[in-house]
């Protein structure tokens, strides 16, 4: 049984959007766990890991004032598991191009074939609006060596995109 | 030997300077044994100081022959070690004994000159590059009371735009 809820918030970028919503949550006994915040395309958008023992219509409630004031859109998800179970990533796949449809899609098929278990994807598009480029920074776990992944990454380069794939070594001292 | 208790995150001991090694007695090499069955105890870490276990010397142990394909200078113990040349800059992920269940990303030089002594109080000096200068400025951070928790930066903010290495300089 767990009591953990990711709580997704989407709206207008502002200052203070994270410190109004943390404050409510903790005054409504919650505690929070790993989250990733971040600005796309003007939005503010937050992925939170949230505990608490109260329902989640509760947490709801508790939540709906500061969403209406801040123009958030609230979603819910109840989930199995909890802290403390990160993976340590070991391979970094860097990927730029001219920016078209389908680059994603490709690029994350050719990886999921090798067995590759994406950790973190971040991406932008970057350039201009006349010319756009888009890149993309993955890291995950693959058993495979990094000759496999080079090779079964090397189509791509033909179709204009630039993909470099590379270790990512843990020092632990 | 005894295992020696490595002192994590939070403790305030951590963030305390170690001092220089002025006796190089038996008492600093039985110490320096106990360091290093320690360090061994622990996940694959390929290097240890002094303060991590509450002793604030500045001593050091280094490791990184058990890596394939890693440049290296074999088994080090580092006594009052000193970074005298430091040159490129390079993203690496860490972890640290101290900090258990997480990694982060760190910018550290990539090629430097070091000096140290040896658990004689002999002279060393050595040219390092890679994983293993990575490893000593880790472990010569342990000295100064920093932990690489306090350089971790975001890749999304570094790894494209960051032109500068700001020796001391925490992220964000």
């Amino acid at each position: 049984m767990t009591d953990w809820n990711i709580v997704t918030l989407v709206g207008q970028d502002r200052p203070g959007i994270v410190a109004r919503v943390t404050r409510v949550l903790y005054e409504a006994g919650c505690t929070l766990g790993e989250a990733s915040m971040i600005r796309l395309g003007g939005s503010f958008t937050i992925l939170l890991m949230v505990s608490g023992s109260r329902p989640n219509a509760e947490l709801e409630a508790a939540l709906a004032p500061v969403a209406a004031e801040l123009g958030l859109r609230v979603h819910l998800d109840q989930v199995q598991g909890g802290l403390h179970q990160h993976l340590v990533p070991n391979i970094q796949v860097r990927v730029t191009g001219a920016d078209r449809a389908g680059i994603v899609a490709e690029v994350t098929q050719c990886l999921t074939d090798q067995g590759f278990n994406i950790l973190d994807l971040e991406s932008d598009v970057v350039g201009n609006a006349r010319a756009p480029v888009y890149i993309m920074n993955i890291q995950g776990t693959c058993a495979r060596t990094l000759e496999d992944l080079e090779q079964a990454l090397a189509g791509l380069t033909t179709r204009g995109i630039s993909v470099d794939v590379s270790p990512i070594e843990l020092m632990i001292g | 030997m005894a295992i020696l208790d490595i002192l994590t995150l939070p403790d305030e001991r951590l963030k305390q300077p170690s001092v220089a090694v002025v006796h190089f007695d038996q008492a600093l090499q039985a110490f320096i044994d106990a360091l290093d069955e320690t360090r061994r105890a622990g996940p694959a870490a390929v290097g240890i100081a002094a303060p991590q276990v509450g002793r604030h010397q500045r001593i050091v142990i280094i490791d990184c022959s058990g890596r394939p394909k890693t440049v290296n200078h074999g088994h080090l113990v580092l006594i009052n070690p000193e970074i005298t040349h430091w040159e490129g800059f390079e993203i690496g992920r860490e972890g640290c004994l101290s900090v258990p269940d997480y990694t982060g990303n760190v910018i550290r030089a990539t090629r430097l000159q070091l000096k140290a002594q040896d658990p004689e109080g002999g002279p060393l000096e050595f040219v390092m590059e890679g994983f293993e200068a990575r490893a000593v400025q880790h472990e010569l951070d342990h000295l100064d009371g920093l932990l690489f928790v306090d350089r971790v930066v975001s890749r999304r903010t570094d790894l494209y735009r960051r032109r500068v290495y700001k020796k001391g300089g925490a992220a964000n």
